[in-house]
């Protein structure tokens, strides 16, 4: 099982900060896919995955056990 | 005595005890940057604002900042604090102090950070307005990601 975090408005429109995948391995670009029949999440476009808190690129492989982020467009400073 | 020099806090940031991680005897300059809470944007009016992180990650992108900032000033020493939590106007959001032998790199070294941190930190501003709220990166005012992939550095 995967655990893929939720924040800001991502969260807010999800209604959820946490979400759990469990078909293993899957690489981003097909979490992706997934993700967006999710409701809340049908906008991927400005969405960056991060994979054990570093970015990841689609082709990476998500394994059971990895924690998976969706990042939304950053705001700090 | 380790002090750590990347943080996100949820307490008001003590800027002295940032600047003091970056004192050192080769250093010639110490600069720094300190964010604050506007109240207006264009005519929007913020009440409060509240910011979010994902704080293990952001935590390793400031060291990434860090690094980033090593290749290209490598005499250079970094400090960075981030708040967290709810913020009123004028309240201090982050603080950055970048010390370096000569003040030409000190500058240019914490205008760097800053604007790496607008892009690879994952922290996020919410605006409370008089007439509403809303997620900043939502908003047209940022075009987040326009460049692509925010692992690519600043002004290669």
């Amino acid at each position: 099982m995967i655990k893929i975090l939720l924040f800001a408005g991502l969260k807010e429109r999800v209604g959820k900060s946490v979400l759990t995948w469990d078909k293993t391995p899957i690489t981003v670009a097909m979490l992706k896919e997934e993700l967006q029949k999710v409701p809340g999440l049908d906008h991927f476009s400005s969405i960056l995955v991060a994979v054990n808190e570093a970015y990841a690129r689609d082709d990476v492989v998500i394994n059971d056990g990895d924690t998976v982020a969706l990042i939304p467009p950053v705001s700090g400073g | 005595m380790s002090e750590r020099r990347f943080e996100i806090v949820e307490n008001p940031i003590n800027i002295e005890q940032v600047i003091n991680k970056v004192v050192h005897p080769n250093a010639g300059a110490i600069n720094t940057f300190i964010g604050t809470v506007r109240e207006m944007t264009n005519d929007k009016r913020t009440v409060y604002l509240k910011y979010e992180a994902y704080v293990p990650m952001a935590l390793k992108q400031l060291q990434i900042i860090e690094e980033e900032i090593h290749r290209r000033w490598p005499d250079a020493r970094v400090a960075i604090t981030h708040r967290i939590g709810e913020l009123k106007i004028s309240d201090t959001a982050v603080v950055i102090a970048v010390s370096t032998p000569h003040r030409a790199s000190s500058f240019e070294a914490c205008r760097y950070a800053i604007e790496r941190i607008k892009e690879i930190v994952p922290i996020w501003k919410k605006e409370h307005w008089d007439n509403g709220e809303s997620w900043v990166g939502d908003q047209k005012e940022q075009a987040a990601y326009i460049k692509g992939h925010p692992e690519k550095e600043y002004a290669e």
